[in-house]
């Protein structure tokens, strides 16, 4: 079998293994569905809670995407600024890193009294999505083959021109890389302040239905929740993927398949 | 060919350190005239890139004068340098997208230099496409698209085999009869710098300096008779001890 068709076969066959040894565990055992639903049951609840669970899915998307995109503009842009200005850089640095290792569940319940509860979310979401995008966007640009620099040197090229002719260009690999990364933290942010919003009481977000679910004992929808937010997870990483693979084409190592 | 015209570059006394306190260059004096191919030789590390790029304007000289044109210059790297995001084409027209050139007269110039360089065909295909030797005929391309006075090349083949090395040092020699402009080669080959030059300028190791200045009268156009010559043979065996003379100066 071709290699292509084995990347494909393969995790769907560990997919359907685990399928089974879950639902073979749950009849074996006659395991309640309030401990652990079958395979079967999860997706019937996913289908007769189709309404309420996608209107849910459609909030925790919506605020994925502002941060996603919040946090890929104002990464590429304080990126683009560092650069430029080595003092900005030097001034302000050490307070992205110190946003970024301190954990979001800890400044979730601190914004949501600070901010309107739609607006924390979305700002925990920016919180956990943009360092990524602000470290991979901030390597490619320093890294720009210094040759390269001299040539432009060379023909007396304005900084504007490096900037946009060279650096950008040169640093697309990285941030592309951080904004796949970006793409899965900013659903985690999203997630993460939905549920500390959700405990405070409002919110209609995928993982307000989990912790809801839970405190109902509707372990069935908790999971199809689960399957939904997974899922979101995935396409985002595929779009983003594909994303890097239109940009980089035909020059970039990474989207190359080499013939051998 | 003879190298009469007026000078077009002048370094006097010109040294140069760097920071960490490396001493590259230390009372180096070059005189380059109009149309004449010059060669510098010398070991690596002995500061013959750095003068290059001193003549450049990309490095600045810690002591002594330097006669350049500023600007007009072309430079073609050790490496080919080129943008793996842009296409040769639009590589080669970057020199004139920097300096604000004329759009069509752009892509006039751009399809020039690429036929000068035989790589019309490709002029569509992205760097990673070709091979090591189309890649540095694309970065010459480049540095001759603004039909520079004055053409820099730093080890420019050094990367390259033997067979590709031969047929770019042959191509080379034809785009400077053809343009008649003047070319500064360094390199730490010999042979190579037999085969082009008109002039070799011979280098100590660090702190590079002048240690003698050889004539290579061969006329041109030179070719794969000239490198089998007895008369070619001789001059590099001349050019060998005497770069085996300034090695063994140093302390």
């Amino acid at each position: 079998m071709s290699p292509r068709i084995l990347r494909i076969a393969l995790p769907l066959l560990v997919l359907a293994a685990v399928v089974l040894v879950w639902d073979l565990t749950v009849r074996l055992f006659a395991i309640p569905p309030y401990v652990l639903p079958g395979p079967e049951l999860v997706l019937s609840t996913l289908f007769a809670d189709a309404a309420l669970l996608s209107q849910s899915l459609l909030v925790t998307l919506a605020i994925t995407l502002e941060g996603f995109l919040l946090a890929a503009f104002g990464g590429i842009a304080l990126a683009v600024v560092f650069n430029q200005w080595r003092l900005i850089e030097s001034a302000f640095y050490p307070y992205a890193v110190i946003l970024q290792v301190t954990p979001v569940v800890a400044i979730a319940p601190l914004l949501l009294i600070y901010l309107p509860q739609p607006l924390a979310v979305l700002a925990c979401a920016w919180i956990v999505a943009f360092f990524p995008v602000l470290a991979n966007t901030t390597l490619g640009l320093n890294s720009v083959d210094h040759n390269l620099i001299a040539l432009f040197d060379l023909y007396k090229a304005s900084r504007w021109q490096v900037l946009w002719n060279l650096k950008l260009p040169a640093a697309l690999p990285q941030m592309l890389a951080g904004l796949r990364i970006a793409g899965g933290l900013s659903l985690i942010g999203a997630v993460v302040a939905e549920i500390a919003a959700g405990s405070a009481g409002a919110g209609s977000g995928l993982a307000y239905r989990i912790v809801e679910s839970g405190y109902r004992l509707n372990i069935p929808r908790m999971f199809a929740a689960l399957l939904l937010l997974s899922l979101a997870g995935i396409a985002i990483f595929f779009v983003l993927s594909a994303l890097s693979n239109i940009l980089l084409g035909r020059w970039h190592e990474s989207a190359v398949t080499r013939e051998r | 060919m003879t190298a009469a015209g007026p000078a077009i570059v002048s370094l006097r006394n010109v040294s140069k350190a760097y920071e960490s306190g490396t001493l590259a260059l230390s009372d180096f004096h070059l005189d380059v005239r109009a149309g004449e191919f010059v060669s510098l030789l010398g070991p690596s590390g002995c500061g013959k890139s750095t003068a290059l790029r001193i003549v450049a304007g990309l490095s600045r000289a810690s002591a002594g004068t330097v006669d350049a044109p500023d600007g007009g210059t072309g430079f073609v790297f050790q490496e080919p340098t080129l943008m793996p995001w842009a296409s040769v084409a639009d590589n080669v027209r970057l020199p004139l997208k920097l300096t604000h050139a004329d759009e069509a007269r752009s892509r006039a110039a751009v399809t020039q230099a690429l036929e000068r360089v035989g790589l019309a065909e490709f002029a569509q295909s992205y760097p990673r496409e070709l091979s090591g030797g189309m890649k540095m005929r694309a970065s010459i391309a480049r540095a001759l698209v603004t039909e520079p006075q004055l053409l820099l090349m730093d080890e420019p083949f050094a990367a390259l085999d033997e067979i590709n090395r031969f047929k770019l040092n042959n191509d080379l020699l034809r785009v400077w009869q053809e343009l008649q402009r003047t070319v500064i080669f360094v390199t730490h080959s010999v042979f190579e710098s037999v085969y082009l030059s008109q002039r070799i300028v011979v280098m100590t190791p660090r702190p590079g300096r002048v240690f003698a200045e050889i004539a290579i009268d061969a006329p041109y156009p030179r070719d794969e008779r000239f490198r089998t010559s007895a008369e070619y043979a001789a001059s590099c065996r001349k050019v060998a001890e005497t770069l085996a003379q300034a090695m063994g100066e140093a302390p």
